[in-house]
């Protein structure tokens, strides 16, 4: 199923974000976190990677400017539905 | 919502299926007015999802605001704020350069200055603010040529950054600053902080009074705590409680006045009470405090159905009216419009805002904010959210500042990239 999904994206482009459907929270990272950005792109990164980011910002494990305080509003089921859409998007 | 759902991929399919010409015709309309940091957003969603989209911006260029102060400050040149819209035409986005004059919510007809008539299925209005000049007696367009608000980035900007740079040493500015809901809730405070860099550095015996009509405001605790920092002996404050509202002002002597005072200004910059632009109240859907009501799911009007109001001209509760808000409902605006002209419910959203604001060069600070509906209003979610510590080593102000600049870049590449 995700292989399809991937394969139909990559022929959409840009396009991915909209027809994925970004679970809440989701459409507002890539104000920021878009490709070439100091922040970090975050379209296309493994869904663990940004999962456990979110977590340890959560916790403030990890330090951040801006994303400590994000990342408190999302519990670690939304934090991960937000991975994993943004794992598939492809930029 | 783990995973990509059947229903997802039907919906692609869907999207992929109405994009082929022999389909044109029924695809759903959607107009969106206004071509800022939220309408242009929608604009690229909704075509995206196979929406056909007609943007109506009356402005060939978008002047941004964000980083507007920066140039009053001499630290960023006026070209870094304008954009055309040639990326949204490339990305197949049909843009309507012309005033919308009247809308016909029954008929569901946009008219446009042009003679135009422009048919949707939903309207999505994202027209900004419109400055009151009824509200401070003396202030009116006139006297915005005189003492300029520069509240719309502009002519009104290069006016204001002019008037600074031929200020003599030992002039004074006098900034008056509105009572709540306005515009970037933080950019006053933001300019003041640098037209004081401008004094401190290029004319030392000079001085800024800042006028405010009210008593607290947005990241108040750090700008304060900067002010006397940097600025002690540029910038002086004077809240509500002190006398700060301004009571009129009279451009030919220079005087702006308040209950308790008069102020003579070699520069005068009037930041004046604002409503959603003009278009929201034609439309029906602006209440009598000149702003819109909205469903905090789908930025509905309240007032008019068929009609979806996003960025500053809407009630968005606790959301702030910022370039980012907009950027961010228009997401969600977007989607919801596609998943109604579909029959899906839309989800329920959860919104993000990130305000920087530049209190010298290299020191930045920030107030972030994550938003919920919580019934009938976007309520701040519990525990988000807050200001850059007050304490705080220099290399953080630094970053920040980095960030607020790598933001700008980003947002306006999207947007209108």
């Amino acid at each position: 199923m995700r292989a399809a999904l991937l394969v139909l994206l990559t022929g959409l482009g840009p396009a991915g974000a909209a027809e994925l459907r970004p679970p809440p929270g989701a459409a507002a990272c890539a104000g920021c976190h878009a490709a070439g950005a100091a922040m970090g792109a975050i379209a296309g990164r493994p869904e663990d990677e940004t999962a456990a980011a979110l977590a340890a910002y959560r916790t403030g494990e990890r330090p951040a400017s801006v994303m400590t305080r994000i990342a408190k509003g999302f519990s670690d089921e939304e934090s991960r539905a937000i991975a994993t859409y943004w794992a598939q998007v492809r930029e | 919502m783990t995973h990509p759902t059947r229903r997802r991929l039907l919906a692609a399919g869907a999207a992929l299926a109405f994009s082929r010409p022999a389909l044109a015709q029924a695809k759903p309309k959607v107009v969106v007015i206004g071509g800022g940091f939220g309408g242009a957003s929608a604009a690229r969603d909704l075509h995206r999802g196979g929406i056909d989209v007609t943007l109506v911006e009356a402005s060939p260029t978008y002047v941004s605001c964000p980083f507007s102060n920066e140039v009053i400050a001499g630290l960023q040149p006026m070209q870094a704020q304008r954009f055309g819209y040639e990326g949204l035409a490339r990305a197949g986005i049909r843009v309507v350069h012309a005033r919308a004059e009247s809308i016909d919510a029954d008929g569901r007809r946009v008219s446009l200055a042009d003679g135009a008539s422009l048919p949707y299925d939903r309207l999505v209005l994202s027209p900004g603010v419109d400055l009151r000049f009824d509200a401070i007696p003396g202030y009116d367009s006139g006297a915005a040529e005189v003492m300029p608000h520069a509240w719309k980035a502009g002519a009104q900007t290069e006016l204001l950054a002019r008037q600074l740079e031929a200020m003599p040493d030992g002039g004074t500015v006098v900034m008056a600053v509105p009572a709540n809901p306005y515009r970037c809730p933080p950019g006053p405070y933001e300019r003041a902080s640098l037209i004081a860099h401008v004094l401190k550095t290029r004319k030392p015996g000079a001085k800024l009074i800042v006028l405010d009509a009210k008593d607290t405001f947005s990241k108040q605790k750090l700008f304060e705590s900067a002010w006397r920092a940097l600025y002690p002996d540029q910038l002086e404050y004077v809240p509500l409680a002190q006398g700060g509202a301004v009571t009129g002002v009279d451009p030919a002597s220079m005087t702006v006045r308040t209950d308790f005072s008069e102020y003579k200004a070699d520069v005068a910059c009037i930041i004046p009470p604002q409503r959603a632009g003009a278009i929201a109240a034609i439309a029906g859907v602006a209440d009598r405090s000149g702003w819109c009501p909205i469903d905090p799911v789908t930025f509905e009007s309240r007032l008019v159905p068929g009609i979806h109001v996003i960025g500053d001209a809407a009630i968005a509760g606790a959301m702030p009216k910022s370039a980012f808000s907009a950027n961010a409902q228009a997401h969600i605006c977007a989607g919801a419009v596609i998943d109604l002209l579909a029959g899906r419910p839309p989800g329920t959203p959860k919104l993000i805002n990130t305000c920087y604001s530049l209190v010298a060069p290299g020191y930045g600070i920030s107030v972030a904010g994550v938003y919920h509906s919580a019934g009938e209003v976007l309520a701040d979610v519990e525990g988000a959210g807050g200001t850059s510590p007050l304490d705080a080593p220099a290399s953080l102000r630094e970053q920040e500042a980095l960030y607020a600049a790598d933001w700008y870049r980003t947002i306006t590449r999207q947007v209108f990239g």
